[in-house]
């Protein structure tokens, strides 16, 4: 039986390879793509726990899903996130004409 | 079955992540993020989120991808002959260890009261979120909004052509 651990474990390893991704990649589209890696490690871990893990009233067990509503937010704000990446990569590209993070350093000391 | 579903999803979710982070090809790499993303729908599938397995497949499949595509098309990132990892790998793949090596025994004590997995139906769900999440739905509509004008904003040329 597939326990409420084994979706846990996956989405620790989902969410430490995103985490790879951000910190390792140059380019600024593959990080967008690996911060939504993370994002999904974050509702995988939601949703199984809010399918999980009930509230118990009189001896019974009823769902409890605000996890999922949870996990709806948390999609509705990645749709925003990446509708304004997008549009801040695309104006580095055109005044920088690259989108690698590590040559857009003018704010850097 | 439900064994072998998990572990068939959980192959595509973590192959098609792993691909995402050590293809060369960025539209490779977004590719692998929809075989990615669309196995996570099916791990939604397993624990009965039907309506979460159908906006993961409509908004991150359908939008985000397509987002993320016209992102590397306009700005020919695929070009670049540097696209690989920078210098600071070695130090990811031990931040990454870390949070993997906090986050695993964190999971593996298992101190909370199990039950079986719910079925919670549309109705219900629509119900809770039309009623006691209504003013963050609301909220999260605004952000919606005021994200997609300032993407506008930001994106837009200007008169001078800048």
């Amino acid at each position: 039986m597939v326990s409420l651990m084994h979706f846990q474990l996956l989405s620790a390893a989902l969410f430490a390879i995103g985490l790879y991704g951000v910190l390792a990649r140059r380019s600024a589209v593959l990080i967008v793509m690996s911060i939504e890696l993370m994002l999904n490690a974050v509702n995988i871990n939601l949703i199984a726990t809010a399918s999980h893990l009930g509230y118990r009233d009189a001896g019974e067990v009823f769902a409890n899903f605000d996890g999922q509503i949870i996990a709806i937010f948390v999609i509705t704000v990645a749709a925003a996130e990446v509708g304004l990446a997008l549009a801040i990569i695309l104006r580095i590209y055109r005044n920088r004409s690259t989108v690698n993070v590590d040559e857009i350093d003018l704010m850097k000391w | 079955m439900s064994w072998f579903l998990f572990i068939l999803l959980s192959v595509f979710t973590l192959g098609g992540a792993l691909a995402v982070v050590a293809t060369r090809n960025v539209v490779h790499a977004a590719l692998a993020l929809l075989v990615s993303l669309v196995a996570v729908a099916g791990i939604y599938l397993i624990l009965y989120a039907e309506f979460l397995a159908l906006v993961q497949v409509l908004i991150y499949g359908g939008a985000i991808i397509i987002v993320l595509l016209f992102a590397i098309m306009l700005t020919r990132s695929g070009e670049y002959p540097r696209i690989s990892d920078n210098r600071q790998w070695p130090l990811a793949v031990v931040a990454a260890l870390g949070v993997l090596g906090v986050l695993v025994p964190a999971f593996l004590i298992r101190g909370v009261d199990q039950s079986r997995p719910h079925h919670p139906d549309f109705p219900e769900l629509a119900n809770s979120l039309f009623t006691r999440w209504a003013i963050p739905f609301e909220v999260a509509s605004l952000v919606l909004l005021v994200a997609l004008i300032g993407a506008i904003i930001i994106a837009r040329t200007g008169e001078d052509g800048r």
